[in-house]
């Protein structure tokens, strides 16, 4: 008895103050302070949301970038996060299966897409899928690689397409991160405003 | 690699800091949260100064463990019945199998997800039945570890201290101030919080996107300071809700070592010597940097394959642009080494090298500073071994802070071993052979709904050595109570999720209890003064020889395995085939 009473008190007491009292002082203060983050970050265009900041979405256009390739669900299924989980040596990841591109089609379909070249080594974020499927950013090495096609299907000038990948350009942890990177979301965002 | 050195100088500017804070707290001495731990010793009917031998706080900690489990596999079972649903989950999804798995891995602090969790838990789940283990399974691993510290520094004693105030003054004192502010932080920086439903959007291509929210920033905080990793999306730490920018993810990575670094320090102060922390410090420290640097120049290196489709070799297949190469490895061998299993990016998609960074973390038995709390204790173990090992070397009894080291404790922490590589290579070697038949009672075992999977090795998602290598990661992960994961396999049929769950719970108490057995009986022993004969165990050679009980423990209990597994595939992957 002498241990059972305070094992289940105990056990209540973290139902109560942890389970409950904690994250509704934090919910409580989060919605107060920083209502924009804790309801998702949500990007507004002429009033409507047109999705997250932080969440990656699909663009198929070829009038827009297009974000890397997705694992979730049927691609950037923010309700359904995931990464493809194949190995190095599976031959699925490389040279792909019936209904699934592998690096070798997505590496096929960037260049025939983008026009370009074999000679050009491609950005490897271009055709590998992000862990959460939902990775807002490519890197700017494959936004330029895409910049010229953006840029004639929306009948402006590549230098126009170019200032804005610069503008949005991040380079985060005082540039110790890896390679700078832009948010897709954002920059088609813009690009829909150069029309 | 820059990024490893700046993250490495922030964890040692914490640990002394963080380690007068612990001390201060268990010794008793804080008293700021009086008005609230007064009254809960009242409630819970116990004296917090009643010192209780080995035995008995073992019996504590067994029953507050089994208790909550139990709660919360009810909770889970009942989770249509409950408020905060607004998905409107029943709960059929959470079969008794799949609710045994999780409430064992929440409680054992192992946070091992067979489900997915935008598609099965609803929020009172996330953040009531499951949450809570985040917080009290941390507080018992800090209550283990400053238990036997307690049985190290005191000389003649009877007890090791009181599992109940410990558990209380951890999470009053340490967990929950610490969150606060946390947890504000990741709000900040993008993390959700809230109690809305998931969000119908379209986008401005005029396709709809729905997408996930929660209260998640007063999860994430948890799950990362307590060692914890149990992620509020599938995608875990990867996932931008719960990470969402190169900050919040190098927060992230300073709160899994702040508690388990501090704990060296909170160490060397209370057996009167700050050096000999330090040492235990040091070793974890080699340990660490050696796996990062490895894994980074693996994953920079790449793969070979991509070279011919005209492709930067980099792997960054499962990886998050935001965080790059370097990010995402730092934070795995963060994650392994603490025993967090949270994950930034998918293991399962690291070259062989690179992943078996990750695996040889936790095999190691979760001593690179390890879990709150765990971390240190079984590093203790270590310790003792490695004293052993140094005594028969010489020729002289094997003692350690002026106590001399028995059969006893050499066989407690033998049994922690060992109990640890019969339940990772028993379960994996069991995996790789059982066949369920296909039809029958028996073929239910292995089965989920409509898919049959019939031979255990059915459920992993890759071919070869890298699909042996996902079901030993599977019971390496359970065992050493990580909770990461090669997340390709299928986890959620009967048969993985009541080994997987049995695996977490002897990982868990078959090593608690042998500490604790050591701690009662150190706690007696009689301190004699160093001699000249003495091995000094402040030392950098003592570092050393730790690092090297710690590997070679590791490789020989291990080296089969893993030469079958990411051995051979990196030797397939570098051969072209």
């Amino acid at each position: 008895m002498k241990i059972i009473r305070p094992a289940i008190v105990l056990t209540l007491f973290f139902v109560l103050v942890t389970g409950f009292a904690f994250p509704y002082l934090i919910t409580g203060i989060a919605q107060t302070a920083f209502r924009h983050q804790a309801n998702g970050s949500m990007v507004t265009v002429g009033g409507k949301v047109v999705g997250s900041e932080l969440i990656g979405q699909s663009f198929e256009s070829s009038k827009f970038f297009h974000p890397r390739p997705s694992a979730a669900g049927s691609g950037y299924d923010a309700n359904n996060s995931s990464g493809t989980n194949l190995g190095p040596t599976n031959p699925k990841l490389l040279e792909g299966e019936k209904d699934f591109d592998g690096i070798k089609q997505l590496a096929a379909k960037y260049r025939e897409l983008n026009g370009v070249g074999a000679d050009v080594v491609l950005p490897v974020d271009a055709v590998t899928r992000s862990s959460s499927g939902l990775d807002p950013h490519i890197t700017v090495d494959n936004a330029r690689l895409q910049a010229a096609r953006v840029a004639k299907e929306n009948g402006v000038s590549r230098a126009e397409i170019d200032r804005l990948i610069r503008e949005l350009t991040e380079t985060p942890l005082f540039g110790l991160g890896e390679k700078p990177y832009v948010n897709v979301l954002r920059l088609n965002e813009r690009v829909a405003g150069l029309r | 690699m820059l990024q490893i050195i700046l993250y490495f100088l922030i964890i040692l500017a914490l640990t002394k800091p963080m380690g007068l804070y612990l001390a201060h707290v268990f010794e008793g001495k804080a008293r700021w949260m009086g008005w609230l731990e007064r009254p809960l010793y009242r409630l819970l009917g116990i004296q917090p100064d009643e010192d209780q031998d080995w035995r008995k706080y073992a019996l504590c900690t067994l029953a507050f463990s089994a208790f909550s489990m139990l709660l919360t596999y009810g909770l889970l079972r009942m989770q249509g019945l409950l408020p905060l649903n607004p998905q409107g989950f029943s709960g059929e999804q959470m079969t008794p199998h799949l609710a045994f798995n999780t409430a064992a891995s929440f409680m054992t602090n192992t946070n091992w997800q067979s489900y997915s969790p935008e598609s099965t838990l609803s929020y009172f789940s996330n953040m009531v039945s499951l949450a809570i283990h985040n917080w009290a399974s941390a507080a018992v691993g800090l209550a283990v570890a400053v238990a036997l510290v307690r049985g190290l520094a005191r000389k003649s004693a009877g007890g090791i201290g009181n599992f109940w105030s410990d558990v209380v003054r951890g999470t009053l004192y340490v967990l929950l101030p610490i969150c606060a502010v946390g947890a504000i932080i990741f709000v900040a920086s993008g993390v959700p919080q809230t109690f809305e439903g998931p969000k119908a959007i379209t986008t401005i291509e005029g396709a709809k996107q729905t997408i996930a929210l929660g209260p998640v920033a007063s999860q994430e905080i948890i799950k990362q300071l307590g060692t914890n990793g149990g992620g509020f999306f599938n995608a875990n730490s990867a996932h931008p809700f719960e990470n969402p920018t190169p900050w919040a993810d190098l927060f992230s990575k300073v709160l899994m070592f702040l508690i388990p670094a501090g704990l060296t320090y909170m160490f060397g102060r209370m057996v009167g010597n700050v050096r000999q922390g330090w040492a235990v410090f040091a070793a974890m420290s080699v340990l660490f940097l050696a796996g990062a640097g490895i894994s980074t120049v693996a994953e920079q290196s790449g793969n070979p394959a991509f070279a011919q489709y005209g492709v930067e070799r980099a792997n960054m297949e499962g990886k998050e642009v935001r965080f790059g190469i370097a990010g995402s490895t730092l934070f795995a061998s963060i994650t392994t080494g603490a025993s967090c299993g949270a994950v930034n990016s998918m293991h399962d998609s690291y070259t062989p090298i690179g992943g078996l960074v990750p695996l040889f973390n936790i095999l190691t038995g979760e001593v690179i500073f390890g879990g709150v709390g765990a971390g240190l204790y079984g590093m203790l173990l270590f310790v003792i071994l490695a004293v052993f090992i140094a005594g028969l070397m010489v020729g002289r009894t094997p003692e350690y802070l002026g106590k001399k080291i028995g059969k006893f404790e050499v066989q407690m922490a033998m049994i922690a071993v060992l109990a640890m590589a019969i339940s990772i290579l028993g379960m994996t070697a069991l995996g790789s052979v059982l066949e369920l038949p296909k039809q029958g009672s028996m073929a239910a075992l292995n089965t989920l709904g409509e898919t049959v999977y019939g031979p255990m090795t059915g459920n992993l998602n890759n071919p070869g050595p890298h699909g042996f290598t996902e079901m030993l990661y599977a019971f390496t992960s359970a065992t050493g109570n990580n909770g990461s994961a090669f997340a390709g396999i299928t986890a959620n049929t009967p048969i993985y999720n009541t080994l997987l769950g049995l695996a977490m719970i002897i990982g868990r108490f078959l090593v608690i209890i042998p500490v604790l057995a050591i701690a009662g009986h150190m706690a007696r022993k009689k301190v004699a003064p160093a001699s000249a004969g003495t091995f000094p165990t402040d030392s950098a050679t003592f570092t050393l020889l730790l690092v090297g009980v710690v590997v070679i423990v590791g490789a020989l209990t291990f080296f089969p395995a893993l030469a079958l597994g990411p051995i051979v595939e990196h030797l397939q992957m570098t051969g072209g085939r």
